[in-house]
């Protein structure tokens, strides 16, 4: 068995606001495997976005240690992230394709050969007759699509999402649910996907993290057994909702 | 309501108020010297004696010279406060207590200082409406998402690429809205160092007709000087099209 992608091991974040001490994650423990796409759930406020602005190089660590990479997988550090936020996050002034390209111009990789993935990745994500189109033209769902395509364009090795559906309608996110397990099998990345929706968390995680808050602490993990590749009736399932049930439970909800 | 039906009643708004002000004259038989008809005004545009194109060119230069500066020094002050907080947090107080000044009570001493003609008119015109540009402008280029810049921080973008691609861009739209405002206070500022130290312009034009009570070449006079004022009002709205609104609202 090969060594895991992603080694976290009893990770600890302090933040100081006005003489204060506020532990925003603490004990956080978590080994993901290369390709994997695993589900950090938990409530609002138990540290879920501070893991993953840690992993992203953005925020230091204060305790604990983060080690990303492997012998096959080596990872360099601010090459090899793509992050997908709530929102969009698309710049108005730029078409979708311009705005797809960001992170590779920002990187000064080559600008014909991005051009091109870009025009694939658009492709993918069923965007290809909007790259000229601005992101006002475009609904709230597709905005989250290009921006997913824009996490992928310099082809790094560890997609961060926090809370990427958040803020689309139920059906649309269902549907997004069902293109990001579709995007992630064809690209086979590693992704580490922040919700705070046990349902999603269950149907899109090959692993489950669960975090608590106050203290901000990781409560548990697991990995999910469910038929491959994952349609939406699995939902309906008893071990599907087994699982959802496993984490009502540890977050004090049953 | 489609656009080229707005102009329309735009350009009928025009017309309707030019006739208004015409019937208006004519039927309460207002003297001449009190109120001129537009024809009245448009007639003393022929008068070779009057020298409109010196005066036109002079206003025009004094106005779009004033506003170009405050563009320039107005963006690169703020550019410079988003740069360094030490300077904004020093020198924003300070540029609101040194906007309160009344500049139009200010011009006597620009003339003591600068003299007559048109750079000292134009440094008036600039000094009156270079603050909401600089304003506007901050306030575009530190509104953005802080998820953005930890997404582009996340790819290491560096400050000046953060700047270039993200909060310059950014700034746009508010820098525009500065522009607009600066461009009518730009005006003002033209024509009030022209009425207190100049020998040439629309605005000293305007004084000099006064004394001879010529009031159908003082409404000319105005009229230019609004025109000059839409022409540069104009110029804005072009840009803004060109790099904003014509990406916002594509359809």
């Amino acid at each position: 068995m090969t060594a895991p992608f992603i080694r976290i091991e009893n990770l600890r974040k302090v933040f100081r606001v006005s003489g204060r001490e506020l532990v925003a994650v603490q004990d956080v423990t978590l080994d993901i495997r290369q390709g994997e796409l695993v589900s950090l759930v938990g409530p609002s406020g138990c540290g879920k976005s501070t893991v993953l602005s840690i992993l992203a190089g953005l925020l230091s660590a204060d305790g604990g240690t983060v080690e990303i990479g492997n012998a096959e997988n080596p990872f360099t550090p601010g090459r090899d992230i793509g992050m997908v936020f709530q929102k969009a996050l698309l710049l108005k002034w730029r078409t979708i394709l311009d705005n797809v390209m960001l992170p590779a111009e920002i990187l000064g990789l080559p600008r014909r050969e991005t051009r091109e993935r870009a025009r694939d990745l658009l492709q993918m994500v069923g965007l290809g007759d909007f790259a000229e189109a601005y992101p006002q033209q475009l609904s709230g769902g597709m905005q989250q699509r290009a921006a997913i395509a824009r996490a992928l364009v310099h082809d790094p090795k560890l997609i961060l999402m926090d809370e990427p559906f958040g803020a689309l309608d139920a059906l649309t996110r269902e549907k997004m649910n069902l293109e990001l397990l579709r995007i992630w099998r064809e690209s086979r990345k590693t992704i580490l996907f922040v919700t705070h929706g046990i349902q999603e968390a269950v149907f899109l995680g090959s692993q489950v993290a669960v975090m608590t808050a106050g203290p901000a602490r990781m409560a548990d993990q697991f990995h999910i057994e469910l038929p491959e590749p994952r349609h939406l009736d699995v939902k309906t399932t008893e071990a599907f909702g087994a699982y959802a049930r496993r984490i009502y439970g540890l977050l004090g909800l049953s | 309501m489609g656009r080229y039906r707005g102009y329309l009643y735009a350009f009928l708004a025009h017309v309707g108020f030019v006739l208004v002000w015409h019937f208006a004259v004519v039927w309460s038989g207002v003297p001449k010297f009190i109120m001129p008809t537009p024809l009245d005004a448009l007639r003393e545009l022929f008068e070779p004696h009057y020298n409109w194109g010196t005066h036109i060119w002079v206003t025009t230069l004094e106005v779009f010279g004033g506003f170009t500066l405050a563009a320039v020094v107005g963006v690169a002050m703020a550019v410079l406060f988003v740069w360094l907080p030490g300077a904004n947090a020093a020198l924003m107080p300070l540029l609101v207590t040194l906007n309160m000044v009344p500049k139009v009570a200010m011009a006597p001493l620009f003339v003591i200082w600068l003299g007559f003609g048109i750079v000292p008119n134009m440094i008036i015109a600039f000094t009156i409406c270079f603050f909401p540009i600089v304003l506007t402008t901050y306030r575009g280029l530190v509104e953005v998402e802080p998820e953005l810049i930890n997404l582009v921080k996340s790819v290491r973008a560096n400050r000046w690429q953060i700047f270039t691609k993200i909060q310059l861009p950014g700034s746009l739209p508010y820098l525009f809205s500065g522009m607009k405002v600066a461009a009518v206070l730009a005006v003002a500022g033209a024509i009030v160092g022209e009425f207190i130290a100049s020998d040439r312009g629309l605005g000293n034009f305007l004084l000099i007709q006064q004394n001879m009570l010529n009031t159908g070449a003082m409404v000319m006079a105005l009229i230019l000087i609004t025109l000059i004022g839409t022409a540069l009002y104009g110029v804005v709205l072009a840009l803004e099209w060109v790099f904003v609104t014509r990406k916002e609202v594509a359809k």
